[in-house]
């Protein structure tokens, strides 16, 4: 495992972990989340019969660039009324929560940040501590506007993470594992063996689990958008309602980082549903790199597939958002208790009862 | 345990927000998040309109009856020069009548596509926005083709037009149609449709037919409640009877009559109506000189009108008072949009705060027009 060689040219203590763990992920945290911005223009402008931006670099590549490095020039401001150390703390706070989720996630069978045994749970468990964040920010402003989004937000995430963990526990109770690198492993060979067609398992059970986990897998999806505060989900920054919901007082920086936070959360939830239902890092028809005999390729071929399964759902996320109108917040409450939660419950009885047979 | 204390806020929605459709406030009473009162507060857009009409000879305050309703600025100016007209008995040329009936359209379409639009990025909806606006421009291109202008055309003078068509309008403008109705239909699917656009306008803001009648509101909002009420039918002005159209009423197809959704669709539906009316009058429409009936002075004997017409908004009236110079003793001007607003504290109480943004989107103000 790579990590672990880091690690011994690190050092094997605390330090030479963490940058082993680390340095890596923000190789692609970064550029990521500076392209999934440029894309979600460029995407949105397509849609939109728009040019979108083109003036940064050759066809606007460097436009994210350019608006950080813009936002890090401005004027810090922290409103006179603010409740100051919430207020500076909040956006950190999102941004560990978020960017600690990567840390197990697993992008080849040879990298994975931590591999813990809890992996699912970790990541499920690590990325709602986001929530904290964001009710900080909309009570630390001191703004009606951001209290309202952080209320809406705080109601929003608890609530669906109730139809999103039944979704993975009915997943998981087939797969018999929270190991993320594990799940990946057992998905092996070809794509019908994804845990969304049945997984490697064989004969009646595989076939009567593809319905069942194919609605997990939407159920985990529906309410992974509600989590990132996505549209037809993105009630707490409701702009025509709230202005910008939670973050409306932040400027710079601090603003800076609630972006990316929100896009690096696209692709942490992306991430687990590739993991769980999509195979993780396995190649949907074999590898190259071991037809050809050339057996250091398969890493990087490994990588490119959980990156660009990953990309492909952060894509419909984006999809989404530039077709659908957004939910009220009391049919999003709706949606969630009468709707999700209950189909969640009957799908996790169902899986239940296709295991035992 | 004793009861928890609970507050109402008061909650300051503009003049700057992204969704007041420019600079209104509103005072909103809050209990949590249902509305508990609105008050709206106008007047940061007042540019003293009506004063400033008197100080001015009649063609010049034309220019200033398109900074109104900024949005349908051909109808502003279409209901002020027939008011003008009347006053002078002035008969344009049949050519100038339906020059104007289908600038009036044109305007009526391009008017309501934003009203469509921007209603649905008060739902949430950013794309049909963009789509509307397309649309939208190949409207204004017509305009500039005729007039130079694209928003504000001082277009339409006392007893003629500014400029003949140019010559290609006429094949423009077909084509124009021609493809319009693919937009809609796009629209339709795209946005009217949706299950969620409907969840969120329907069975909102319902304004029952008699408390619309009171208010005195008209237009889309009028007939969105259900009311077959519409200036150019029953009223006619102009060369309206010469063609074959029907009144578009709210029928509460997703709901309740006289919700968001009806309002909204009523909108949609004028504008496949007024397609037909500017395709018929592309056909009909006879040779001739457009600038013949200009007279030298503007000067109409003493004496007084109220003229009205159905603008994109609603009923538009121009009462001028004329002392027999050359300017106007007095301009008033009933605004269709001043009158549709003071709906909205009715139909949202009791609601949600998104349904006030969804209200305040299905009226179509225009604050140009409400503080004149």
């Amino acid at each position: 495992m790579i990590p672990d060689k880091l690690a011994e040219f690190f050092g094997v203590n605390f330090l030479g972990y963490l940058i082993a763990a680390a340095l890596p992920l923000f190789l692609w945290i970064l550029p990521y989340a500076l392209y999934a911005v440029y894309a979600e223009r460029k995407i949105s402008a397509f849609m939109q019969d728009r040019i979108g931006p083109n003036r940064v670099g050759p066809k606007g590549l460097f436009q994210t660039i350019a608006d950080i490095l813009k936002l890090i020039q401005k004027e810090d401001i922290v409103p006179s009324s603010a409740d100051k150390p919430l207020f500076i703390a909040a956006p950190y706070v999102i941004f560990t929560g978020t960017f600690a989720a990567f840390a197990a996630l697993p992008f080849s069978s040879i990298y994975i940040g931590s591999n813990i045994n809890l992996g699912v749970f970790y990541i499920l468990a690590i990325s709602s501590f986001s929530v904290v964040g964001i009710l900080m920010a909309g009570w630390a402003g001191n703004n009606k506007y951001s209290l309202y989004g952080a209320m809406r937000s705080v109601a929003q995430i608890v609530s669906y993470e109730v139809p999103a963990l039944l979704a993975i526990v009915s997943a998981v109770m087939v797969i018999g594992t929270l190991n993320l690198n594990e799940i990946s492993e057992m998905q092996t060979a070809r794509f019908w063996n994804w845990w969304i067609f049945g997984g490697p398992l064989q004969g009646i059970q595989k076939f009567l689990l593809i319905i069942p986990m194919i609605i997990a897998f939407i159920i985990f999806f529906i309410a992974s958008l509600a989590e990132v505060n996505r549209t037809p989900f993105d009630i707490p920054e409701a702009e025509s309602e709230l202005v910008a919901g939670f973050h409306t007082e932040y400027t710079g920086m601090k603003f800076a980082m609630f972006f990316l936070a929100e896009y690096g959360n696209m692709f942490v939830v992306s991430a687990i549903s590739v993991s769980i239902f999509f195979g993780g890092w396995q190649s949907p028809f074999g590898y190259l790199g071991n037809s050809l005999g050339i057996s250091w390729l398969v890493p990087f071929e490994q990588v490119f597939w959980f990156l660009f399964k990953g990309s492909f759902l952060v894509l419909i996320q984006m999809w989404l958002r530039w077709t659908l109108p957004r939910l009220r917040v009391d049919q999003l409450m709706t949606v969630c208790w009468k709707y999700l939660t209950p189909y969640a419950f009957v799908n996790l009885v169902l899986i239940g009862i296709i295991t035992l047979i | 345990m004793a009861e928890l204390k609970t507050d109402q806020i008061v909650l300051n929605m503009g003049p700057q927000h992204p969704s007041t459709h420019g600079v209104l406030r509103l005072e909103v009473v809050l209990d949590g998040e249902v509305v508990v009162d609105v008050t709206p507060h106008i007047g940061y857009l007042h540019r003293c309109f009506e004063k400033h009409a008197e100080a001015m000879t009649y063609p010049q305050v034309i220019p200033y009856t398109d900074r109104m309703d900024y949005l349908s600025s051909m109808y502003n100016n279409f209901g002020y020069v027939e008011a003008v007209e009347r006053l002078m008995n002035i008969e344009v040329p049949e050519r100038v009548k339906y020059i104007r009936v289908i600038m009036g359209e044109l305007q009526r379409i391009a008017n309501h596509l934003v009203a469509v639009g921007t209603f649905g990025i008060d739902i949430g909806a950013f794309t049909p926005f963009l789509y509307c606006f397309r649309d939208r421009e190949r409207i204004l291109d017509l305009f500039e083709m005729t007039c130079g202008a694209r928003l504000l055309y001082n277009y339409m003078w006392v007893g003629g037009v500014s400029h003949d068509l140019p010559p290609n309008f006429i094949p423009k403008a077909k084509e124009f149609l021609k493809d319009f109705k693919k937009s809609i239909k796009e629209l339709n699917d795209l946005l009217s449709y949706n299950k969620i656009f409907i969840e969120r306008t329907a069975n909102i803001g319902i304004l029952p037919a008699d408390t619309a009648i009171n208010y005195g509101c008209s237009g889309p909002v009028l007939r969105g409640s259900g009311v077959e009420w519409d200036l150019r039918k029953n009223d006619p002005y102009s060369i309206y009877d010469r063609f074959e159209w029907e009144v578009v009423t709210g029928k509460g197809e997703m709901g309740t009559v006289g919700d968001c959704w009806d309002r909204y669709m009523v909108r949609v539906r004028e504008m496949e109506q007024s397609c037909r009316i500017v395709e018929q009058a592309l056909e009909q429409i006879p040779d001739g000189d457009v600038t013949s009936a200009i007279p030298k002075r503007v000067k109409p004997p003493a004496g007084e009108i109220y003229f009205r017409v159905e603008s994109p908004k609603g009923e538009l009236g121009y009462h001028i008072i004329s002392d027999g110079s050359l300017n106007p003793f007095r301009v008033k001007v009933r605004a269709p949009s001043f009158v549709n607003l003071q709906i909205l504290p009715v139909i949202s109480r009791g609601y949600l705060v998104a349904d006030i943004i969804a209200n305040l989107g299905s009226l179509d103000i225009v604050l140009g027009e409400i503080d004149r």
